[in-house]
């Protein structure tokens, strides 16, 4: 429908693929070597561990739950992957705020199944934080009391129905481009996930970008709601990257461990590069003066976003941070006699299954189970 | 006997405004449900709910006037024919609003909406009407999903604990006299069922009263006793709930006339 406008995007789902791929490959090549459980006692010295789970990294092979792993890449990757699931939660609010007033029945519909979307990633993703040995129960209590963050975007209000497109073109595809390389993470559960999140944010990416397409070809309102969208969250779209090479503090350890493939400049970049393109074909404007090709670099020069504004906003003093956590403890408490109920009713039928399974003799008998 | 191409249109939207209206509530648990894999369920009924209202609106666009759109957010409340149990809101027929849904109701309301609806659609598939048959065939199988997520939570909420017991017991009795508008007859109903369009409502209460009770039993609830039978939804007379929800749903769409989305 949109001609090639969207090649890059579709050169980052062959990707995905690849990393997917890759990942079968690379388990066929795995079965048998190495697996630490089946060692037993044996490979017990800490070295052999260490020198192990170094050789899978540095061959690129994927550590598996099973596997010994460093206590701090198993505390880099629940942070991470906490993180993620947490954006995913809370990233429902700011779409979900359209759900009851979406301009028509096949948009509302369209965005039902999105904010349904992200509720499935963000339970792929406690499923994979899992894996290193926390609770989906103790990762939400530190989202609700703010130990853990989510992404800084979602601090954003919704205000008009163009910020819904604006949302699944610049921040669905902010979030693709940070996503492709996790596909390829050396962590296996979390590669996976990703896998299987990146194809269905690419969708999210099209729809946003079709909202966009029709609201810029329709009337002069609507035109100018969607300038108004994209001047908003293009800045704090760039910012998803995190900081600058220079002050970002994780990075380096990440990139060693395989967590990371690109640095936070690369991937803003490549999405400098990819908007581009896409916002001529929705004759949209980028709210960029300085934003040109740059034929020495082979890349776009662009305006960095305001990296003062990025801290106050993750430190918690974004335009809407009080309001998202208020949201997520609100339907949690609100919530609580449901869950309640539910495990109690569970714990009852359990008992009366166990009765039921004794026989009537064991009953005379006094046989209990 | 066949059946008037009005009488057919103006069941369609009966039809088709109980799901859309009920899509509209449901729509509002979004990442509000009490569990994240409820949020799931919830949007995947509204998504069933807004498929069929999607179908039928459609269905009375070709057979009158109008599309989808149109007639879902450039008709007034006294133009709905939705029944009253679908609009009133989350947190009940009571409630202020804007106040925070109330889990025990939406069970209840889709506990009752969706046996009617499974029986309903079981009915429309032999109906005179292709269209509305076909409609029913894939319809049919969503709303058996429907009674039976609504049937487990009542189960759980009405056996869990008692907080949960007194609330879903509560949350029944709120909802049981709306129940009987669905079985209402009139003219139209009385001429839909002699022309093999639809079942007659009154016809379906039997059943839908054994189905019931025997979710309410297992959730150790009580049946209320029948008495207020509060009506008028199915000829435009809505409850107050009716028009915020309206006003709500179509602010957008209202405000840039004959623009597409
Ligand atoms: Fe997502
Ligand atoms: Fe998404």
């Amino acid at each position: 429908m949109y001609g090639n406008d969207f090649g890059v995007s579709e050169s980052l789902l062959d990707q995905v693929d690849e990393a997917e791929r890759a990942l079968v490959a690379a388990a066929q090549r795995r079965t048998g070597a190495g697996d630490t459980t089946d060692q037993g006692g044996s490979a017990s010295s800490g070295v052999d561990l260490q020198a192990y789970f170094d050789a899978v990294i540095g061959a690129d092979q994927k550590i598996e739950p099973r596997d010994w792993m460093p206590d701090s890449y198993r505390k880099t990757l629940i942070r991470q992957i906490a993180q993620h699931a947490h954006s995913e939660i809370i990233g429902m609010q700011p779409e979900g705020n359209w759900i009851t007033r979406a301009p028509s029945l096949k948009r509302k519909a369209i965005l039902l199944a999105k904010v349904q979307d992200e509720a499935g990633h963000g339970l792929y993703l406690y499923a994979a934080a899992e894996t290193l040995g926390i609770s989906r129960d103790e990762l939400v209590q530190m989202l609700l009391d703010g130990r853990q963050k989510y992404s800084s975007i979602f601090n954003y209000p919704t205000l008009t129905w163009a910020d819904i497109g604006a949302i699944g073109w610049l921040v669905d595809g902010a979030a693709i481009v940070n996503q492709v390389p996790l596909c390829r993470c050396s962590y296996g559960p979390y590669a996976r996930a990703m896998i299987r999140i990146c194809k269905e944010e690419s969708f999210h990416q099209r729809q946003g970008y079709e909202i966009l397409h029709t609201l810029a070809h329709g009337t002069p309102e609507q035109k100018a709601m969607a300038q108004d969208a994209v001047n908003r969250w293009w800045y704090p779209s760039l910012a998803m990257f995190g900081p600058p090479d220079v002050a970002s503090t994780h990075s380096e350890q990440s990139m060693a461990w395989g967590i990371k493939r690109f640095s936070n400049d690369d991937l803003r970049q490549r999405f400098v590069d990819m908007c581009v393109g896409q916002a001529e074909v929705l004759t949209l404007t980028l709210p960029d003066e300085a934003l040109r090709w740059n034929e020495e670099r082979g890349h776009h020069d662009y305006t960095q976003p305001d990296y003062d504004e990025l801290m106050r906003v993750i430190k918690g003093d974004g335009p809407c941070n009080r309001q998202r956590t208020a949201h997520r403890r609100r339907a949690q408490s609100e919530g609580a006699w449901v869950r309640e109920a539910a495990a109690a009713y569970a714990a009852k039928a359990q008992a009366r299954a166990t009765q039921d399974e004794q026989t009537p003799e064991d009953a005379v008998a006094g046989v209990s189970t | 006997m066949t059946a008037d191409v009005a009488d057919i249109a103006a069941f369609a939207l009966r039809v088709g405004d109980d799901a859309l209206i009920a899509a509209q509530r449901l729509g509002e648990w979004s990442a509000r449900a009490p569990e994240m894999e409820e949020d799931i369920a919830l949007s995947n009924i509204a998504l069933d709910q807004l498929g069929v209202a999607r179908m039928m609106l459609t269905y009375v666009g070709e057979l009158a006037s109008g599309d989808e759109d149109s007639l879902a957010f450039r008709r007034d409340d006294r133009e709905f024919r939705n029944c009253l149990l679908v609009e009133l809101p989350n947190a009940g027929p009571a409630a202020t609003s804007g106040a925070e849904g109330d889990f025990g109701i939406t069970m209840a309301k889709l506990l009752f909406l969706s046996t009617f609806q499974r029986l309903l659609h079981d009915g429309m598939v032999a109906s005179t009407d292709e269209q509305l048959s076909a409609v029913a065939a894939k319809a049919r199988k969503e709303s058996a999903y429907h009674v039976d997520h609504a049937s487990q939570w009542t189960v759980r909420l009405g056996d869990g604990t008692d907080e949960s017991h007194r609330r879903m017991q509560a949350a029944v009795d709120d909802i049981w006299p709306y129940t009987h508008e669905l079985f209402a007859v009139d003219d139209l109903s009385v001429r839909l069922d002699q022309a093999g369009v639809a079942p007659a409502p009154e016809t379906i209460r039997p059943t839908w009263l054994d189905l019931v009770d025997a979710v309410l039993a297992e959730a150790t609830l009580v049946r209320p006793a029948d008495g207020w039978a509060p009506e008028g939804g199915r000829c435009g007379r809505h409850t107050e709930h009716l028009s915020y929800l309206l006003a709500e749903m179509q602010v957008l769409h209202r405000a840039h006339p004959g623009a597409q989305w």
